[in-house]
């Protein structure tokens, strides 16, 4: 059982980074709670696989420092640290049973053979496998065979942490939601630090308690799904994570109002100290934004609305800028032209793309 | 799913029918037609009926003794290289590099005995081999070893079996090299956490997953050693004694020596019913082995 500590930790995968653009990883400073359920969230290419390679020790990394439980352990091989990891396509050992497979870390380790035969049939239950046990690994459905890998890290009653990387790629997608459900229960049942990799909002946002957010190498945001959605500490955030994406638009603050070109948005809070020279930019998420009649709210024209099924939402102008808000259940509008009103507490102001707490107001 | 039927698509295979025809049996049909005949020159043929497969079979007589001789040769020499070649083939393939320039430079050097023709290997190690002016055979005899390919049977043994290593080996070792780069870096990585020993990830993991190109390269191998003619030919004749002489040297010395037709052609049969079935049962044990039938449906 250990928490996991990342201590200045980046990686460059060239031998002599000059500068932040050849690092594939940037300095992160974090610690995984043990117990925690994380996702790792980010766009392909974002170094979410570099920081699970590091964690894993496959990747030695270019600096900093990885703590289990305080210890150092940055320069320990993969096989002595107590990790697990779980593959994109699923890794079985072709040639053996499914049994075999899941005792192979095990015998590896030379544990008494009692000992290994029991935790194999434990962890089988536990996965639901006790009747393929004596089958052959190699001719399994994907899902089972992810199943293996998951259980070759779960028998192993050394380990802290397992991380996935990407998982449910290759599932199908009627069983993706039961494989994540089955992870979500060992995860309850087992007390054990899970690590996830994804580039899906849908699978982070179930998976996990604490979402951390990755964009070019970096982490943007640490934080639970909620304040994710609620107060997305950086534009990327606001973008990656929604569907579809917080509306965020150039703007002028002034006291507490804001002027998107030439329309006026009163604000929540007083935002004195905005650094001179930097893009500032108003988000709202469209669930926090509704358009109304015209007259009413701010002044808007209506591009197009799209029903998405369980609301519709309208894709509008503000000044000329794009954004999208929610139409209420038995609005009409007659011609382009509708009002809008946001939640004034919703409304956030970005500096340079980075979230400024605003002083005064309530929260 | 409904297929369509149309006879009228046999006519489709016709083209290539003809050429097989040309090419593999009526030439097959006149060696048959000589099998079962006796000549004495002078374009006069005489009916002998199933006499000559007799004679063949029977390892008493002159034409059996000398098939079964040369026939266990061949098997001893096609065992030998067959247990020298793949092990080797996957050990020189297993400590090839997996990136960078050194990639390219090691697969042309390993390509480069291939590309040599066979009579020109065989006269390679001919000269290199002799004990008189052969950097190799005077060096050995310097070194104080007796080596002497013409006049010592197990001499010659050794030179066509390291010739043949040295011309084959890197077909081996190209083929798993190939089968090698095929498995994802994420089997690697599974292994070094699960722990596993540099010998267990070669067999739970490399093994079976060169068990496909291996199979090709055992095929291969087998097959070639088989009918192996140029090189032995070129190095030894045959010699010393019959001591290389394999069953394609034998049946050159029979058809074209001795001007044996009838014996040559119900050899040449037996030989190729051989080849053939000793490539169906390898073929046969190396793909029924260990699999057991997928799961309907199941994604391999």
């Amino acid at each position: 059982m250990a928490s996991i500590t990342l201590d200045h930790l980046a990686h460059a995968y060239r031998p002599d980074p000059q500068g932040p653009q050849d690092y594939a990883l940037k300095e992160i400073n974090h610690v995984w709670r043990q117990g925690g359920a994380y996702a790792l969230l980010g766009p392909s290419g974002c170094g979410k696989t570099t920081l699970l390679n590091i964690i894993s020790g496959l990747v030695t990394p270019t600096q900093g420092r990885i703590l289990f439980d305080g210890r150092d352990v940055t320069n320990l091989p993969t096989e002595a640290r107590n990790i697990a990891q779980v593959f994109q396509f699923p890794v079985v050992y072709d040639t053996m049973t499914v049994r075999e497979n899941l005792a192979f870390p095990l015998k590896n380790r030379h544990l008494p053979r009692e000992t290994i035969a029991k935790r194999v049939e434990e962890i089988a239950a536990r996965l639901d496998m006790s009747a393929a046990l004596d089958r052959k690994a190699s001719n399994l459905t994907a899902d089972a065979k992810q199943k293996i890998s998951l259980g070759r890290g779960l028998v192993r009653a050394d380990v802290a942490a397992i991380l996935f990387d990407e998982p449910l790629t290759v599932i199908d997608p009627h069983l993706k939601w039961q494989l994540r459900s089955t992870l979500k229960e060992l995860h309850r049942a087992l007390d054990l630090t899970m690590i996830y990799v994804t580039h899906d909002q849908t699978e982070a946002l179930t998976f996990a308690d604490t979402v951390v957010v990755m964009h070019d190498g970096a982490v943007v945001q640490t934080g639970s799904p909620e304040e994710l959605f609620e107060r997305p500490a950086h534009t990327f955030v606001g973008h990656f994570i929604g569907s579809p994406g917080m509306n965020v638009l150039p703007a002028r603050v002034e006291g507490t109002t804001a002027h998107i070109g030439d329309v006026a948005v009163p604000l929540a809070r007083a935002y004195p100290a905005l650094p001179a020279g930097a893009k500032i930019e108003l988000g709202v998420r469209p669930e926090f934004a509704t358009l109304a009649r015209a007259g009413t709210g701010l002044p808007v024209s209506v591009k197009r609305i799209d029903d998405i099924g369980r609301a519709r939402i309208a894709r509008i102008e503000i000044a000329g800028h794009p954004a999208a808000a929610m139409v209420p259940e038995g609005l009409s509008l007659d011609g382009d032209r509708a009002g809008l009103n946001l939640e004034t507490r919703q409304i956030h102001i970005y500096a340079g793309g980075v979230l400024v707490p605003g002083e005064g107001g309530v929260g | 799913m409904d297929k369509p039927v149309n006879n009228r698509a046999w006519w489709l295979v016709a083209p290539v029918f003809a050429i097989v025809a040309f090419s593999a049996i009526i030439p097959i049909m006149t060696v048959v037609n000589y099998s079962v005949q006796d000549t004495f020159g002078n374009n006069q043929f005489f009916w002998n009926g199933l006499g000559w497969f007799q004679e063949l079979l029977d390892p008493s007589t002159e034409l059996g003794g000398r098939f079964f001789a040369a026939l266990w040769r061949n098997l001893l020499f096609s065992a030998i290289i067959l247990a020298i070649e793949v092990p080797l083939g996957i050990l020189v393939a297993l400590s090839m590099p997996r990136e960078g320039w050194r990639v390219a430079a090691t697969l042309v050097t390993m390509a480069l005995p291939l590309l040599i023709p066979w009579n020109v290997v065989g006269t390679i190690w001919q000269v290199f081999a002799r004990a008189d002016i052969g950097l190799l055979g005077y060096g050995l005899n310097a070194l104080g070893i007796n080596y002497n390919y013409t006049g010592d049977v197990f001499s010659a043994w050794v030179t066509i079996v390291v010739m043949d290593v040295w011309h084959w080996t890197s077909l081996v070792a190209l083929l798993c090299y190939a089968g090698l780069k095929s498995i994802p870096d994420a089997y690697y990585q599974a292994a070094r956490i699960d722990g596993a020993s540099r010998w267990a990830v070669f067999t739970t993991i490399q093994l079976p997953k060169m068990k496909r190109v291996l199979l090709i390269a055992v095929l291969l191998r087998f097959m070639d050693s088989f009918m192996i003619y140029t090189e032995p030919f070129v190095l030894t004749g045959g010699g010393p004694g019959n001591a290389t002489t394999f069953l394609s040297i034998d049946l050159v010395k029979l058809a074209l020596g001795q001007f044996d037709l009838g014996k040559a052609a119900a050899m040449s049969l037996v030989y190729n019913l051989i080849v053939l079935a000793l490539c169906w049962v390898f073929y046969t044990v190396m793909t029924h082995a260990g699999s057991e039938r997928p799961d309907q449906g199941s994604a391999a």
